[in-house]
């Protein structure tokens, strides 16, 4: 099995992931964080992806995988059934967030979500001075064909888990370079590009 | 002790081409009809080698019409083996790699006890005594094969259709037994419709007045007419309506007009009834009432409360299932419920819909994408072993 290096937020869920454990992957693309957790951390890692061409490739290299949709199909699994939930770029693209959250924090021990954020100073100056929807490296789409529907700021998204209860665990900012920035709040959610969220039920 | 019987010409030429042994001489089998049944021959062909720590077996399931020929040419037919193309050296299941073990079902008529067998209680011929096997029967039968040739475990169970409601027979029965687990094109209850057609062609094998109640033998008839009927509208729920019409459309057959009359005048008419008339030099007619049946009555939620998730609770095995799209006989949706259930234990589970027009029989087709899958899983079960032997 190879070790080509995973995109750099990939990277870092799969540092927060204690090895040994099981973890679902809600979402996983081409399947690379898959490959890592199994490979490197000797994770019971398994997939849930909704295009059927990327479940096949999955499977053919080896990894446990099936067709799924994160808004209808987290309800399959008992409670507790992982210890970590993980939902990389996809939780803006989900039908109910909040529902898929709940269903994460149901079904795995933690919930590991990432997602570009939304008040990067790219995004806030192209709406406001250019007054049209934002076009980044990160959100590439146009208003039109985004499958993006329900897009959200780093301080959404701690609104949110204020909400419901949940506990934030780690939270990890990361600049258009994909490096990590240590600021206040305020300026994480004004120069974080994406962020990366470990959560567990309070 | 031996299983008393005369047996057939087909029966003759099978077992002398293939392994088998008599089982269940001090320990009868119970079947789950309350019959207690023994002894019986088990008919079953290898390939391959056990390694040292008796690792590497695959079992492979085969489906209603097939039999234990799986990866040669079969003895009656001198067709090449039924699943060539993903049973050999460099394919998917490797001989080199793995001990390949395939067993012609209790019930069936390649050499395995079914109908034709004798009553040992009478001495009399069992036909339609026979008493009425089960998918689970089966499985316990082939359990107790891999007792007597001391394999404790299975690298992999695999298998189509009929086949694979055996794998997940085995997977719900034998959990420790099977590390993991490829039911292909299959459900885990026959649905009413495919009971329905089940029900056609066992009417239409008893409707033959050659059938004479099962006990044709003694007669010295033989309800073919019955059976290649039996045969045509089965192998209609193999096909799908694309590739029928891909195939034959309305082309005729050595003809360039109608011929108005009852010939057959259309090509898909002519290859239904080679069909019929070269499945009734393989296949026993008794044995086919009996093989349907078994699938008619599988149930595998049933036979858990009703709750297919208890079937696989606390299950290690590892699953892979595959689909076909154009499959209407069991179609994804019936597989999708399985990955339900599979998800509610929480179990390791992959699952592939293969896009193809060539509906069930695909599984028996040449399908990279399917080869494609089964390779990947098997080499992610293998290293999740540490299974290494025979790696090129």
């Amino acid at each position: 099995m190879s070790a080509n290096p995973i995109r750099v937020d990939l990277q870092l869920i799969a540092d927060m992931v204690e090895p040994g454990g099981r973890a679902l992957d809600v979402g996983c693309g081409d399947g690379s964080l898959l490959a890592y957790l199994v490979n490197f951390k000797r994770v019971d890692a398994r997939g849930m992806e909704l295009s059927q061409a990327g479940v096949n490739a999955c499977v053919a290299n080896g990894l446990s995988v099936i067709q799924g949709d994160a808004d209808t199909d987290l309800g399959d699994y008992p409670d507790d059934a992982f210890d970590y939930v993980i939902l990389s770029q996809t939780l803006q693209a989900t039908r109910e967030p909040r529902a898929v959250l709940k269903q994460m924090l149901r079904v795995g021990k933690r919930a590991i979500v990432s997602f570009p954020n939304f008040a990067h100073w790219q995004v806030r100056l192209r709406l406001v001075f250019g007054g049209r929807m934002p076009e980044t490296p990160s959100l590439p789409f146009k208003w039109y064909d985004t499958p993006n529907i329900h897009l959200c700021s780093i301080d959404d998204f701690r609104a949110l888990c204020r909400d419901m209860g949940v506990r934030v665990e780690r939270a990890v900012v990361l600049n258009r370079n994909s490096r990590r920035i240590h600021m206040p709040p305020l300026l994480a959610n004004l120069f974080g590009e994406q962020a990366v969220f470990m959560l567990r039920r309070d | 002790m031996s299983v008393l019987e005369d047996l057939t010409e087909a029966e003759r030429k099978a077992l002398a081409q293939c392994r088998h042994a008599v089982l269940g001489v001090d320990r009868p089998l119970r079947l789950d009809c309350g019959v207690e049944l023994g002894p019986y021959r088990v008919a079953y062909q290898t390939y391959g080698q056990l390694d040292a720590d008796k690792s590497n077996a695959v079992l492979i399931c085969h489906p209603l019409t097939c039999d234990q020929f799986v990866g040669e040419s079969h003895p009656v037919t001198g067709k090449e083996g039924w699943w060539d193309s993903l049973v050999g050296p460099g394919k998917v299941l490797d001989p080199a790699r793995y001990f390949i073990i395939c067993i012609n079902v209790l019930g069936h008529c390649m050499g395995t006890t079914g109908p034709s067998a004798r009553d040992p209680d009478s001495n009399q011929p069992w036909n339609l005594r026979f008493p009425v096997v089960t998918i689970g029967d089966m499985v316990r039968a082939q359990a107790a094969l891999l007792d007597h040739l001391g394999i404790p475990d299975l690298f992999c169970v695999i298998g189509g259709s009929m086949g694979g409601m055996q794998v997940l027979e085995w997977a719900a029965t034998y959990p420790r037994r099977v590390f993991s687990a490829v039911p292909i094109a299959c459900a885990e209850h026959h649905s009413a419709q495919n009971i329905a057609f089940h029900e056609v062609g066992r009417q239409a094998i008893m409707a033959d007045p050659d059938w004479k109640g099962g006990d044709y033998r003694l007669h010295g008839t033989n309800p073919s007419r019955g059976l290649a009927v039996a045969r045509m509208t089965a192998h209609i729920t193999y096909l799908s309506e694309q590739a029928l019409q891909r195939k034959f459309g309305r082309s005729l057959q050595n003809r360039d007009a109608l011929g108005f009359g009852f010939d057959a005048d259309f090509q898909v008419e002519s290859y239904l009834r080679h069909q019929g008339s070269t499945f009734v030099d393989r296949f026993d007619a008794n044995s086919y009432l009996y093989i349907t049946r078994a699938m008619d009555y599988f149930d595998l939620a049933r036979a858990h409360g009703g709750v297919l998730a208890n079937a696989f609770k606390g299950s290690p095995t590892r699953f892979c299932l595959v689909s076909f799209t154009s499959d209407w006989l069991f179609p994804t949706r019936e597989s999708r419920e399985i990955v339900h259930a599979l998800n509610a234990a929480a179990a390791n589970v992959s699952f592939v819909e293969v896009e193809t027009d060539k509906g069930h029989d695909a599984f028996l087709l040449d399908e990279p994408e399917m080869f494609r899958t089964l390779s990947g899983f098997l080499q992610g079960a293998a290293h999740a072993r540490g299974l290494t032997g025979g790696l090129k």
